[in-house]
């Protein structure tokens, strides 16, 4: 088969904005090289994605200034002027996103979850870049049995379902933010070790890989001096389009119980909020979680939008 | 030619499966934990206790438990849940269908309505609309669905008591047949709420993968073609533009259906429905790792058998494809 069918298996995670496998200038030879370039990039960037970059600065201040920023210890039972335990308070002054049914201060808790959630953000696509952009590198480069191998397990990752396999990963482990971030890295290198090597396919035949060559360059220097600079761009638009679902997964398996008992996150404020039965009328427990989910992740997937103009910009010109 | 490429695949198929069979076989036997304890429950009695040992060969080694394990899967015989203390291929057959009607409900919907609102978008893109209309899709792809469900719960059914929030049907209400079962007012109440919740969800990859693949088909010659007629606008739009931009859609539907199938474990959480998705959250709850098992692997499944669809459709719709 000479002409692979473009893989609709990516379709179902990644590739929001269109399908990326067309990058065809070397970034280093468009003149501007890789700093000028993302400089450049920055400026031409549109109104929603500048927004989006905005966000995500604003969710990483919060997530390092949190200490200052609660007006309450999250795990603190509150109590009223009475003395009572300030159960289910809707929001007031004192407490400004109300409490819980434990009298817990909601805002607090919202501050403190986004730690959680940058964590797991950001070092599970931090490493799922890293091993998908390496593998991808390795298996494009060298063909023969090291690329079969590494797609054969790819192929493999793209039939485990995800939800249920991280379900019962964790149920056998035991429900921590670090076995999150493993079950995530375990499955969703998939998508960029596979794009990445069909990238490196059509670089390796280009010229300026040749010359390395002819001038005397080790496999491993033409591979991380020549090519892999080129699929950086592709690189970062993996890693902040896995930022997004490494924030949606967590969410969800510590919804479902499973989220470190431990650790205040987004899922876990959901989840006491739904087996508490406050989920019935409390939509100060309900509503600010979610929409602190919704938007730290549009603000990936604009991020994204924007690494991938940087990565094909043929996009721009639509 | 075309057959030989769809004998690989179904080999792939088959050896995906074999793969992944071996690798919940020894994700259960190798994490932390005594397995006999895991698919034994200290209330048997020592008869159902030895029986289920010998059964299962729980009391052999390794590898002929796993020649076994496989000859019993081969057989679909996926264990004894002892939650239920029943098999659990009886239990999936029951809840399965529960799975499939919400998830075919809520695609249906989803893809109707992402497909038409992609071609509205792409058409519309250089209005202020089209620009800022792609943050609805982005929205609905980014909110958990969890969430939205709770939501919807809080103000569908709490506040203005239109919908009920839990189940598939009122307590009490026992259904005549199979058919009666899933086509009555009862139902269809309770399905309505999560399908919509779940078709709010799914909807986002259609539009912006329709509104893409049109936007990569605009600059072709036969669009001006069709314009130069005098076609109204709407008919180049759904009528030739749309045509030519479906491959990668009916590829991505493909691929959704077996997404779906373990995708909607958190809705049918969330609404408390009957189906594969919430069991096997409550099944690990419950420590019933036959069932938790059994359940993966009809997951992984539907999964792999809609991912060979999807490429086996591709090639069929492209006449680029050679072999």
């Amino acid at each position: 088969m000479k002409n692979e069918p473009a893989s609709p298996k990516t379709i179902s995670e990644g590739a929001l904005v269109a399908p990326i496998d067309a990058v065809d200038v070397p970034h280093t030879a468009r003149g501007y090289g890789l700093v000028g370039g993302a400089w450049r990039g920055l400026r031409s960037l549109s109104l929603k994605q500048k927004l989006g970059f905005a966000i995500l600065l604003i969710y990483l201040v919060i997530a390092i200034a949190a200490p200052a920023l609660m007006t309450h210890d999250p795990w603190a039972i509150n109590r009223t002027e009475q003395g009572l335990t300030a159960r289910m308070e809707p929001p007031s002054s004192r407490h400004l996103l109300g409490t819980t049914d434990l009298g817990r201060d909601l805002f607090s808790q919202l501050i403190i979850g986004t730690r959680a959630t940058i964590i797991v953000g950001f070092l599970a696509a931090f490493c799922v870049t890293i091993i998908g952009t390496n593998m991808g590198l390795l298996s494009g480069y060298y063909g023969g049995w090291v690329d079969e191998i590494i797609m054969r397990v790819v192929d493999v990752a793209y039939v485990i379902p995800f939800v249920p396999f991280i379900i019962i990963l964790i149920s056998l482990l035991e429900p921590s933010l670090w076995n999150i971030i493993l079950a995530i890295i375990l499955l969703f290198w998939r998508s960029p070790t596979r794009v990445i090597r069909s990238q490196v396919l059509s670089l390796k035949t280009r010229p300026f890989v040749k010359a390395a060559r002819v001038s005397g360059a080790s496999d491993l220097r033409i591979l991380y001096t020549q090519i892999a600079p080129n699929i950086l761009p592709l690189s970062l638009l993996y890693m902040t389009i896995s930022v997004g679902w490494a924030v949606i997964t967590e969410a969800s398996v510590s919804f479902l119980g499973l989220g470190d008992p431990l650790v205040i996150s987004w899922g876990s404020m959901l989840n006491g909020a739904f087996l508490s039965g406050a989920a019935r009328h409390a939509w100060w427990w309900v509503v600010p979680p979610g929409i602190a989910i919704v938007l730290m992740v549009i603000a990936t997937f604009l991020v994204g939008e924007a690494a991938e103009e940087y990565a094909n910009p043929r996009l721009r010109e639509r | 030619m075309y057959w030989r490429y769809l004998l690989r695949r179904l080999l792939t198929l088959i050896l995906n499966f074999w793969v992944v069979a071996t690798l919940i076989f020894f994700m259960f036997r190798f994490l932390p934990g005594d397995p006999t304890a895991m698919f034994l429950d200290p209330s048997m009695t020592v008869d159902v206790r030895a029986a289920i040992l010998e059964r299962f060969g729980l009391d052999r080694p390794l590898h002929e438990q796993y020649v076994l394990y496989m000859q019993n899967l081969l057989r679909g015989d996926f264990g004894w849940s002892f939650y239920y203390s029943r098999p659990v291929g009886e239990i999936i057959g029951d809840f399965l269908p529960n799975t499939v009607v919400l998830a075919a409900a809520s695609l249906i919907i989803a893809y109707v309505v992402g497909v038409i609102g992609g071609v509205v978008l792409a058409w519309k893109r250089n209005s202020r609309f089209g620009e800022w209309g792609t943050l609805i899709p982005l929205f609905f792809r980014s909110a958990p669905v969890f969430w939205t469900g709770m939501v919807a719960i809080m103000f569908f059914s709490y506040r203005w008591n239109l919908f009920p929030h839990r189940g598939m049907r009122t307590p009490g209400y026992v259904a005549d047949g199979f058919l009666e079962k899933f086509v009555n007012p009862d139902f269809l109440h309770h399905l309505a709420l999560p399908t919509l919740i779940a078709a709010l969800y799914y909807m986002g990859l259609p539009m912006l993968l329709t509104r893409t693949s049109m936007l990569e088909v605009f600059g072709e010659e036969f669009v001006d073609l069709a314009r130069a007629r005098g076609l109204s606008e709407a008919r180049v739009m759904f009528v030739h533009v749309l045509r030519n931009a479906l491959l990668p859609i009916v590829t991505a539907t493909a691929v959704a259906i077996g997404l779906a199938v373990g995708g909607n474990i958190v809705i049918e959480y969330v609404f408390s429905w009957p189906g594969i998705g919430r069991e096997i959250v409550l099944a690990t709850q419950n420590r019933d790792y036959p069932l938790a098992q059994g359940m993966f692997m009809v997951i992984a499944a539907a999964v792999m058998v809609a991912n060979t669809l999807a490429d086996m459709v591709y090639v069929y719709l492209d006449p680029r494809v050679t072999f």
